[in-house]
């Protein structure tokens, strides 16, 4: 077993050593230091250093600040008059994700996001393009209780296995209003309305599911008090579906609650006092505004957009001020996407907070870095720029506040996998074999006709939360 | 002319419905006074702000001293002023006469910028999208409706006005969508009491959605099978369509004015959608052409030279393809989409960004459009930061949402700049107009000092105190 076991290992490199370009190999081995030299950098959690640099090695900040010494082999970026950010942490995403909505049931806490992931994704090179590294990836909201999340670092290229974020808190998706009452959905032909269809039904929903939750965890423990006593007991069946219900009861799983309205907030609020649970952040939270104090009291952080608003009557209350007056009633507030599109531009969605309320630009910064980081329990390793975390970041050529900024490379773990320069240099090929292909014979357009379809996009171009209009599928 | 007297002789309902509202504006101030003498707080209620005024602030004379004067049409004036009078831009430079009995602003350390236009939008047209189908005006039913006119439509008190406003787009060309051919798009300003009110050119311009053959772009919700040859056939079907139309129009035009010049030929019986081409037919007013696929471009082009009209091109996310030709036919592009995901999965990542840099390059005559409704028109100034992020330059950025809108719209004389004469649209800010964390200090349309409120600044102030 064991021998074969070698044996396979060894045919494995000897593979890899013949297929891996020379240059990958070098990245992939991130054994070489870089350093990325006199740049501002923005570290987020501890000023602005000017005119410094960053050292990485093995994936890792080790060295952060002025007259850094590097390896002599290292290779070295000169970053003159250009700003290093921490890698953008994306709190509320819908891509890699083949199928987002398992839209048949109310509560369907048994699916998980993990079990659909495309690391092929080409709207992963952009957000890369776009200074973004993790992604909170989550179930849609088309049921009061959804599945489960999926925390990953963009690794574009690799297995998915390889995005996992190591560690992160594991989560579940919740929804309340408009969504989960499926009130823009007319059911389809031989369908009958699901239940809930009100906000008081949702409560009901969430309410009965951790009914049976609690039921089902005191059979566990009932269980398992019994059987050190006793042996040969029959366990409780398992329960895919409540089982994560139980971990959310004991603090081992985050809730992310999509969420409008300020009475729904106020509902989850009781229900998961009710039960003893915390919401780890609320999503969107449009009206998180006119509930602040209750969202800061419950220790709920809220993840929203910054200026999105009227696309439905539950967004007519939203405004831009959102994330200012939060901020400054104690919640932590983060700036997300829910869009492919719209993870390319975080920066200038968290610049709006300093228009719109007057933040400053280090918590404009915490709500695109740490603040998100800090929602999904991965801020002792990404987040901010201190010696000792991941080498997730990126440099862009102006502050990254600036709507005049762009990013010239993104690193995770140490490795590019994002860089300007090259993927410039890559379009001339690029041009050439789409040219080619286009002249090959299917591809070729029928006499006197049109050019063939663009090819289908995978998902919606614009998968957000409901913002996206007159759909079948409700991400 | 016969056209737009009909047009005209239609809104004189509207004249004599202003007199009504002249009424019922006395009755309200009336009302404001009596209850400030009761000393009765008017403050409005939390939780259902409006941000509504039905009176206008006055068109007084006002002088922003000491700023930095971004004209746009020409040099960047330090410390300069602007003076105000009558609506109109009086006087602009560093040593101007400062009329009497003026309201003055002191700019120092603020800039002047003329308003933003978005040549792209169906402002006031939709206020709620999704689940409040009420609110919705764009499309009719049918597929040719010339005579839909956004002005009809536009509703002066939608919060989506005062929220674009106080973030420094002044002008909008409101633009109904459905169909084949939509109807007529309405410049406006965005500050009135009534469509007329607001607008700068209430016919500007009408809308075809040049016949697609993509099958609605192939996007996700794309039918899953389109036979190009079924798509191509429906396509040519449906240009035929609109194509018969507009020569209807233009022997319904002939017909009408040989009547009018020999009343003894025979009379055309009166038809409003044919009325309402003739000015286009006739290449009097613009025809904006929904087209985003290069073929859809190319199309548009050749249909308009055919029709003899003016074309627009609208959307042009492959203009850059067709850039030689746009620039030969001199066929100028609102551009929209330019912070939309690139069209095709192979498409480089920053392809639609760099499109205005390439279209400059290429001597293309384009503005920037959000291509929003409404609700995010206020996000103008980002579309073109992106541009000019990749390659557009700053000033030229600023260009394409101010100047070059206005131009394409043949209001240059009024809008785009800050130049003696023109519409005194201003926007004073503390910043880079097109950046994201500016503010906007002091707001002016139409020569009206505008309040600097909007739904959500009320909403915010209703809240934000909220212990």
């Amino acid at each position: 077993m064991m021998r074969r076991l070698t044996i396979q290992v060894l045919f494995c490199s000897l593979i890899g050593g013949l297929t891996i370009p020379q240059s990958l190999a070098q990245s992939r081995g991130a054994a070489t230091e870089t350093l990325i030299r006199n740049a501002t950098v923005l570290t987020v959690t501890r000023g602005t250093l000017t005119n410094a640099d960053v050292l990485i090695r093995n994936g890792k900040i080790v060295a952060l600040g002025k007259n850094v010494r590097a390896a002599a082999n290292a290779k070295v970026i000169d970053a003159t008059g250009k700003f290093v950010l921490p890698g953008i942490v994306d709190c509320h995403s819908h891509s890699m994700l083949d199928t987002i909505n398992e839209s048949t049931m109310s509560v369907t806490s048994m699916a998980r996001t993990s079990d659909v992931l495309n690391p092929n994704d080409i709207d992963l090179y952009r957000a890369l393009a776009g200074g973004v590294t993790s992604l909170n990836l989550l179930h849609g909201s088309a049921n009061a209780i959804g599945g489960l999340n999926t925390v990953v670092k963009i690794k574009y290229g690799r297995p998915a296995a390889e995005f996992i974020f190591p560690g992160a808190m594991p989560g579940i998706k919740f929804a309340l209003g408009e969504n989960p009452k499926r009130s823009n959905f007319q059911p389809q032909a031989g369908q009958t309305r699901r239940y809930p269809m009100t906000r008081m039904g949702v409560e009901e929903t969430i309410r009965d599911a951790f009914t049976r939750a609690r039921d089902y965890k005191r059979s566990w423990d009932e269980y398992r008090a019994a059987s050190s006593r006793e042996k040969n007991l029959v366990p409780p069946r398992r329960d895919l579906q409540l089982e994560p219900l139980v971990e959310v009861l004991e603090g081992k799983r985050y809730v992310h609650a999509h969420c409008y309205r300020a009475d729904e907030i106020l509902m989850l609020i009781s229900v998961a006092n009710e039960f003893g649970f915390k919401i780890k952040t609320f999503q969107h939270t449009l009206e998180g505004y006119k509930v602040a104090r209750e969202i800061a009291q419950h220790g709920a952080g809220a993840s929203i957009f910054a200026d999105n608003w009227a696309y439905k009557i539950e967004a007519y209350d939203a405004i831009p001020y959102n994330a200012a007056i939060m901020t400054r009633a104690g919640v932590v507030v983060s700036m997300n996407s829910d869009s492919d599109e719209r993870a390319r531009r975080l920066n200038i969605e968290a610049a709006k907070a300093m228009r719109y309320g007057d933040l400053t630009e280090e918590e404009a910064l915490k709500l695109i870095t740490w603040n998100p980081a800090v929602q999904l329990g991965i801020q002792e390793r990404v987040g901010s720029l201190e010696v000792g975390k991941d080498a997730d970041l990126a440099i862009w050529n102006e502050h990254p506040l600036s709507v005049y900024a762009r990013v010239e490379t993104t690193f995770v773990d140490g490795e590019v996998f994002f860089d300007r320069q090259q993927d410039l240099a890559k379009r001339p090929e690029i041009l050439r074999e789409r040219a080619q292909l286009e002249a090959a014979d299917p591809n070729r357009p029928p006499a006197g006709g049109a050019s063939p379809q663009a090819p289908r996009r995978r998902r919606p171009t614009n998968a957000d939360d409901d913002m996206w209009e007159g759909g079948v599928e409700q991400p | 002319m016969t056209t737009r007297a009909a047009e005209m002789g239609r809104w004189g309902d509207t004249v004599m419905g202003r007199r009504r509202e002249a009424r019922i504006k006395r009755l309200l101030v009336m009302i404001l006074l009596v209850s400030l003498a009761g000393s009765i707080s008017f403050a409005q209620q939390p939780g259902n702000p409006t941000a509504q005024s039905g009176v206008l602030p006055p068109r007084g004379t006002f002088v922003i001293r000491n700023a930095r004067i971004v004209t746009v049409s020409d040099a960047d004036i330090e410390n300069g002023t602007v003076v105000i009078r009558d609506g109109k831009i009086a006087a602009v430079g560093t040593n101007v006469e400062i009329p009497a009995n003026s309201q003055t602003i002191d700019a120092r350390g603020l800039s002047i910028y003329p308003g933003m236009i978005d040549a792209g939008t169906s402002m006031g047209l939709v206020e709620v999208g999704q689940g409040a189908f009420g609110t919705v005006d764009t499309g009719e039913v049918g597929d040719l409706n010339p005579h839909a006119k956004a002005i009809v439509a536009v509703n002066p008190h939608s919060a989506h006005i005062a929220v674009t406003r106080v973030d420094g787009v002044t002008s909008t060309l409101s633009l109904p969508t459905g169909g084949l051919i939509s109807g007529q798009g309405a410049l406006i300003n965005l500050l009135g009491t009534t469509p007329l009110e607001m607008a700068v050119v209430p016919f500007a311009s009408l809308v075809i959605n040049y016949p697609r053959t993509t099958g609605g772009g192939g996007g996700f919700f794309a039918p899953q099978q389109v036979n190009l040859t079924e798509a191509l056939a429906t396509a040519n079907r449906q240009l035929e369509q609109i194509r018969k139309l507009l020569r209807d129009a233009e022997a319904y035009g002939r017909a009408k004015d040989a009547y009018a010049k020999d009343a003894k030929l025979p009379r055309a019986e009166q038809n409003l959608i044919l009325e309402a081409l003739v000015p286009y037919v006739r290449g009097e007013r613009p025809v904006i052409f929904r087209a985003t696929r290069e073929s859809e471009i190319r199309g548009a082009i050749k249909f308009a030279e055919e029709m003899k009209l003016r074309p627009i091109i609208l959307g042009g996310e492959e203009a850059v393809k067709v850039a030689s030709l746009l620039k030969e036919k001199n066929v100028p592009v609102i551009l929209t989409g330019i912070l939309d995901l690139p069209i095709r999965e192979d498409d480089f990542y920053d392809s639609l960004y760099e499109s205005p840099a390439k279209l400059r390059e290429a001597g293309v005559t384009f503005c920037i459009s959000s291509g929003d409704n409404g609700a995010n028109v206020r996000n103008l100034p980002y579309y073109a930061g992106m541009a000019a992020a990749f390659g557009l330059s700053r000033s030229e950025a600023l260009k394409s949402v101010t100047l070059y809108p206005a131009q394409i719209l043949n209001v240059a004389d009024r809008l785009g700049s800050i130049e003696v004469g023109k519409s005194a649209n201003l926007v004073v800010t503390d910043g880079d107009l097109l950046e994201t964390r500016t503010h906007v200090r002091h707001l002016f349309i139409d020569g009206r000092l505008v309040p600097l409120n909007s739904r959500h600044t009320d909403l915010n102030d209703a809240f934000k105190d909220r212990k």
